[in-house]
């Protein structure tokens, strides 16, 4: 690798080939502001359009200023970063961006939280000399993601979630000049478009443009209703990142506090998705080991591999893209379904009530699942087996809503039954997770015998399409994973076209899975806390004492007193569901 | 191919078009066949003449008679008198402005005198959907001689040599860019001609594709030839229906006669040429934003480098070239880098096209050396100003350029003084103002193009040509504070300074280079609330001289909001906060009492 000197701002510096003056100022410690440019390396997010201006630099005979985040680095360059030129020629630019944003910080779901608000503050901003006309955009509310374009200030930065991360293709940038906004095509509202609502636009927006919808105040009203019984699950990834809202290291495990907070806030009963994970893996893996027999036993009938199904992004996903595979993924509703739909049958008859005096809200690190619970075939006579579907955000909104001082609550366990885990159920939250899981159990089903190592490290990781072979007692098991659904698609398309040789894959719409869902508090680009995340799901799990799904004795109990066993009538009724062809049909009006 | 004794070279460019040039051609033929002249005398459509300000014009060869402001029912007087008596018809021929008397033919036409025609050789001359035309005028040799005598390497030498910078508006050297891309290595290459014209009030790459297709096509091929490309692509804009429709049968006359296509003069080299469609965006004549649109992506730039040469169409090494750039080509390889390089100035080489507009006589298409001064243009060539005002500036290099005053009027135009004097060359738009036109609203008329036709991908770009725009409507309409000439001044700065595009970059100039060249212009609007050029309605005020007004009461008669008010016979009054300015009274008045102030 070549390397090239240059000095930053009188300092020498060394770097190699190809780095920009942004990267190799931040290698010695001088940090340019910057607002568009975002990257994340092993997330294939890399956003830098060169487009805000925010970052430029002056560059020794150079005519313009040099945008840090895009310009590389040259032999012998001399670069001065806060030059009277530089400061006057970024404090413009920023007041440019902000003439033409809503000053509604006071109520912005963003705010706090907001690059724009904090560039800013950091460029000392304290007056707009330049004002004129705002640009006006319509609204668009869909069910789980709010979009609210005045607020947009062109970065791209969801425009290359949506188009270079997940492939999905909704979001790009319409319109010229003044008026030009990143929209859905004929800015048609997200309801009316392919979005997957994953969400990860909204984890990536700088400002308040892109929000999840607010369901709080559902949540309050539920909990304020004395008819109702109201029980809350939480999906396992929130525990890893919920600290985080709270001012606490990325990768603190707080699930205790979790737990009693929820407490506090008036929940009845206070579950855990991870109970429904366990679950999950008792269908789907019976359904798995069946086709993977009658594959074995030559039926010509099954397809192979089998795909995971937890993810409603991912099902939304190939229900539009690949509408001529959906009959590959697993039928098992996802975690956060079938635990709705147990707690309206099961617990609601343990309880002697009816399934409309139970109100469950859902706890998830995702906005797909606000959607998710919304679909029709997830509820009975109008009643959604998930009334409310809350992100790991706005639980710490209720949770600072209701004077609740968190870092100092004393750990909690979850109510039974449907609040016992195994270690199985907590790595649903991660990517990986979901498929070691079901070979954990998978192989003690299989094989007859007792696995001994649980953890399997060959279906670890980050990189963003793995593939493992799992050894079950001498057949050679060919697992896939994806996440984010670029390489889900890339994935698919080689199962499609017949060059892969998978038995499973296990997909997650997010970089990262559920870690990285787009509920979960803002990693403002920063891997290491997806990272951090991971070891806190993955320790959870070593520190479990059942580690593997089909020994949870709630579980055991619930196919005993009520199910029967995986893929029973009950089990198809309550627990299994089907998808759509949801292909975009052009259709001309004659 | 027959012979004639006599053409009758009919202007087809689309200006005389829309005077019905088509109808002039018909009837001369019908005329011509009617008289039985047919052996004798052929009627040719041509491209663009370049004096549009008298079209539909018609001339005659051999004797280059120049029939002016021709109409359909002329067509027979023509062919009767001219060819059959032999006689001029006098009442059709060019008045010289200043002598006042016909002139005879258009090599004494000062519009022609100091032309000097490279790129616009055949306009004019040819039929442009004709390829033996253009072969008749060695059209394809400079093709086959590459081809036939010379290396990649050595053709790349011609035009080094030749010192041909890109007419498109950047002036970067043209062999230069032929060898980067020469130099970049890919199994595929592309040659793309960027016919994306988009200043107001430019027409040059459109006449020269409406009257030389062929031109363009066999430069692309050299160039092809040159850099190891056997694709050509014309990006060229949808509004361009006669352009693309010459362009699309010159591509099939060159295909048929096998120079477009495989193994052209039997050279072993590939090379054929297809078109896309721009929808009409201005910002897609900046390079790497035609090529995303090219792709079928947003037309947006992107940051250089990397440089097209490096990584262009479909991420392959691309060379682009504006048209007028491709049509100095063919001339070249035909006389020569020396020939080229000896015309023009010192770094400037050849000839620069312009689309001569505004208020001076002569409107229509020019070529002049480089070094020709602006005088020569405006006043020699153009004719001077029109009904006999006072020139105030003139405008090159469309909304990247700037505002020169009479004090550039003797500097020789090239890339570099046009450059050092706060303006540009751009592409070749040339607008000229009289002492009537308010430098202010000037610039704001270019911001509010720049506004409209920004990309929006970056921020001084999409909100600061807005603000700047805004600055300037805020003093147009007298609204203007203390400070803001300062705030214009630093925001006009900032975007030169950060925008990402040419476009950006460039956009401030206008406002620039008219508040450099004409500070008391601004400072008269802010300060004093006053339009020195009396275009600015908002600052206007009518004015009843008490002294002449006789009370007829024929002003508030006229006036449409009732603003006029006074007692019969006695002096009127205006309420300017109800007054309109829409001048009905003044124009009313029979004493000259109302004036604007």
């Amino acid at each position: 690798m070549n390397l090239v000197k240059l000095t930053i701002d009188n300092k020498p510096v060394v770097v190699e080939q190809g780095t920009t003056i942004l990267e190799a100022a931040k290698s010695i410690g001088i940090k340019i502001p910057s607002l568009c440019y975002m990257k994340m390396d092993d997330m294939n997010f890399e956003n830098k359009p060169g487009g805000c201006r925010v970052c430029v630099v002056e560059v020794e005979g150079r005519r313009n200023l040099a945008p840090a985040c895009k310009t590389e680095c040259l032999e012998g360059m001399v670069v001065k970063t806060h030059t009277v030129r530089v400061i006057n020629a970024r404090r413009t630019v920023m007041e440019l961006i902000l003439s033409d944003h809503p000053a509604e910080c006071l109520t912005c779901a963003k705010s706090g939280e907001c690059e724009l608000q904090d560039l800013a503050q950091n460029l000392g901003i304290r007056e707009i000399h330049y004002t004129g006309e705002q640009s006006h955009y319509k609204g668009d509310r869909s069910p789980a993601i709010i979009r609210e374009m005045d607020k947009c200030i062109m970065c791209r930065r969801c425009e290359t979630a949506c188009n270079e991360v997940q492939t999905v293709g909704v979001l790009s940038a319409v319109n010229r000049g003044f008026e030009s906004v990143v929209a859905p095509a004929f800015e048609m509202d997200l309801d009316h478009s392919v979005c997957t609502y994953c969400g990860q636009c909204v984890a990536v927006c700088p400002t308040g443009a892109l929000t999840e919808r607010d369901y709080t105040w559902k949540v309050i009203e539920a909990l304020v209703d004395p008819n109702k019984t109201v029980v809350v699950q939480t999906a396992p990834a929130v525990r890893a990142a919920l600290g985080e809202s709270f001012g606490m290291e990325p990768g603190t495990l707080v699930t205790g506090k979790m737990v009693a907070a929820l407490r506090k806030l008036g929940f009845d009963y206070v579950f855990d998705t991870d109970f429904a994970a366990d679950l999950t893996i008792m269908e789907e893996g019976t359904e798995f080991l069946d086709r993977l027999t009658r594959h074995l036993n030559g039926d010509k009938s099954v397809k192979l591999p089998i795909l995971t199904s937890c993810c409603p992004g991912w099902v939304k996903f190939f229900e539009h893209q690949f509408p001529e595979m959906i009959d590959i993924p697993s039928t098992a509703k996802s975690p956060q379904q079938m635990f709705g739909a147990i707690a309206k049958s099961y617990f609601a008859k343990k309880l002697d009530k009816k399934r409309e005096d139970l109100v469950v809200v859902s706890v998830m690190p995702c906005l797909a699942k606000k959607y998710e619970c919304t679909r029709e075939e997830f509820s009975v006579n109008g009643d959604a087996d998930v009334n409310v579907s809350v992100t790991t955000r706005e639980l710490a909104q209720l949770i600072r809503n209701a004077n609740i001082d968190f870092a100092s609550l004393t750990d909690e366990e979850f109510d039974q039954p449907l609040g016992e885990s195994t270690g199985a159920g907590v790595i649903f939250g991660t990517t990986g997770g979901v498929i070691e899981a079901a070979v954990r159990s998978a192989y003690e089903l299989h094989t007859g015998k007792h696995l001994e190592k649980v953890e399997f490290n060959e279906l670890r990781g980050m990189e963003g399409s793995r593939k493992a072979t799992v050894d079950f007692d001498g057949m050679k098991l060919n697992i896939g994973i994806a996440h984010g659904l670029g390489n889900a698609r890339k994935l698919l398309e080689d199962v499609k076209s017949g060059k892969s040789d998978f038995h499973a894959i296990e997909i997650m719409a997010c970089p990262g899975g559920c870690i990285g869902g787009g509920g979960q508090p803002y990693h403002h680009g920063n891997v290491d806390i997806l990272k951090k995340r991971q070891r806190a799901i993955y320790e959870e799990d070593a520190g479990k004492p059942i580690r593997k799904s089909h020994e949870n004795p709630f579980i055991q109990e619930l196919y005993k007193e009520f199910l029967g066993k995986p893929l029973s009538d009950l089990s198809h009724e309550l627990l299994h569901t089907h998808y759509f062809d949801r292909k975009k049909k052009v259709e001309i009006e004659e | 191919m027959a012979k004639y004794k006599n053409h009758i070279l009919v202007c087809g460019g689309t200006g005389c078009r829309a005077s019905q040039s088509e109808a002039i051609a018909a009837n001369l033929q019908k005329a011509v066949d009617e008289n039985n002249l047919g052996n004798d005398v052929q009627v040719v459509k041509t491209g663009c003449f370049g004096f549009c300000e008298k079209g539909p014009v018609i001339k005659m060869v051999p004797d280059n008679t120049f029939y002016v402001h021709v109409a359909p029912e002329d067509a027979e007087e023509l062919v009767l008198e001219h060819l059959v008596k032999g006689r001029k018809v006098e009442r059709l021929l060019y008045i010289d402005p200043e002598t006042k008397a016909p002139v005879s033919d258009s090599r004494h036409m000062d519009f022609y005198k100091k032309q000097l025609r490279i790129a616009l050789r055949n306009c004019g001359f040819i039929d442009p959907e004709n390829i033996d035309e253009y072969i008749a005028r060695d059209g394809y040799s400079a093709l086959g001689t590459v081809l036939e005598k010379m290396s990649p390497e050595e053709a790349i030498k011609v035009v080094k040599d030749s010192g041909l910078r890109g007419r498109g508006g950047g002036g970067f050297p043209t062999g230069l860019k032929w060898e980067l891309t020469y130099k970049s290595e890919s199994d595929q290459k592309y040659v793309v001609c960027n016919a994306d014209e988009g200043d107001p009030g430019a027409f040059m790459d459109r006449s020269i594709l409406e009257g030389d297709p062929h031109s363009v096509l066999e430069a692309m091929a050299i160039c092809g030839y040159c850099i190891g490309a056997d694709t050509g692509l014309i990006y060229i804009r949808a509004e361009y229906p006669l352009a693309i429709k010459r362009l699309k049968i010159a591509i099939d006359q060159a295909r048929e006669y096998g120079l477009l296509g495989k193994d052209i003069f039997g050279s072993g080299f590939d090379f054929d040429v297809s078109i896309r469609y721009g929808a009409g965006a201005f910002v897609c004549g900046e390079e790497t934003a035609l090529i995303h649109s090219m792709e079928g992506m947003r037309g947006e730039p992107t940051v250089k480098p990397p440089f097209p040469a490096q990584s262009g169409y479909k991420g392959k090494p691309t060379n682009v070239n504006n048209v007028e750039t491709f049509a100095n080509i063919p001339a070249i390889f035909l006389k020569g880098a020396e020939w080229f390089n000896k015309i023009g100035t010192e770094k400037s080489a050849g000839t620069k096209v312009f689309a001569l507009a505004g208020k001076v006589n002569n409107v229509g298409l020019i070529e002049v050396p480089m070094g020709t001064t602006l005088r020569e243009v405006i006043f020699d060539i153009g004719g001077g100003i029109k009904g006999g005002k006072k020139f105030k500036a003139v405008q090159t290099g469309g909304p990247s350029g700037g505002c020169l005053t009479e004090n550039h009027l003797d500097l020789p135009i090239d890339y570099d003084t046009l450059l050092a004097s706060g303006s540009m060359m751009g592409s070749g738009g040339m607008i000229v103002m009289d002492e009537d036109d308010c430098m202010v609203s000037v610039a704001k008329f270019y911001l509010d193009f720049t506004v409209e036709e920004s990309c929006g991908k970056c921020t001084p770009c999409r909100v600061g040509n807005k603000r700047l725009y805004e600055l300037l409507d805020k003093i147009t309409l007298g609204k203007a504070e203390e400070g803001d000439l300062t705030l214009l001044r630093n925001l006009a700065n900032v975007i030169k300074d950060t925008a990402l595009c040419g476009l950006g970059q460039t956009s401030p100039n206008p406002v620039l280079s008219t508040m450099d060249n004409f500070p008391e212009e601004y400072e008269a609007h802010v300060k004093d609330g006053k339009c020195p050029a009396g275009q600015c309605r908002a600052l206007m005020q009518y004015v009843i001289d008490q002294n002449l007004c006789v009370g007829c009461t024929l002003c508030s008669r006229v006036c449409p909001v009732d603003a006029i008010s006074g007692e019969k016979k006695m002096p009127h009054f205006i309420d300017s906060s109800v007054c309109i300015k829409c001048g009905a009274c003044m124009e009313k008045c029979k004493f000259g009492a109302i004036s604007v102030q």
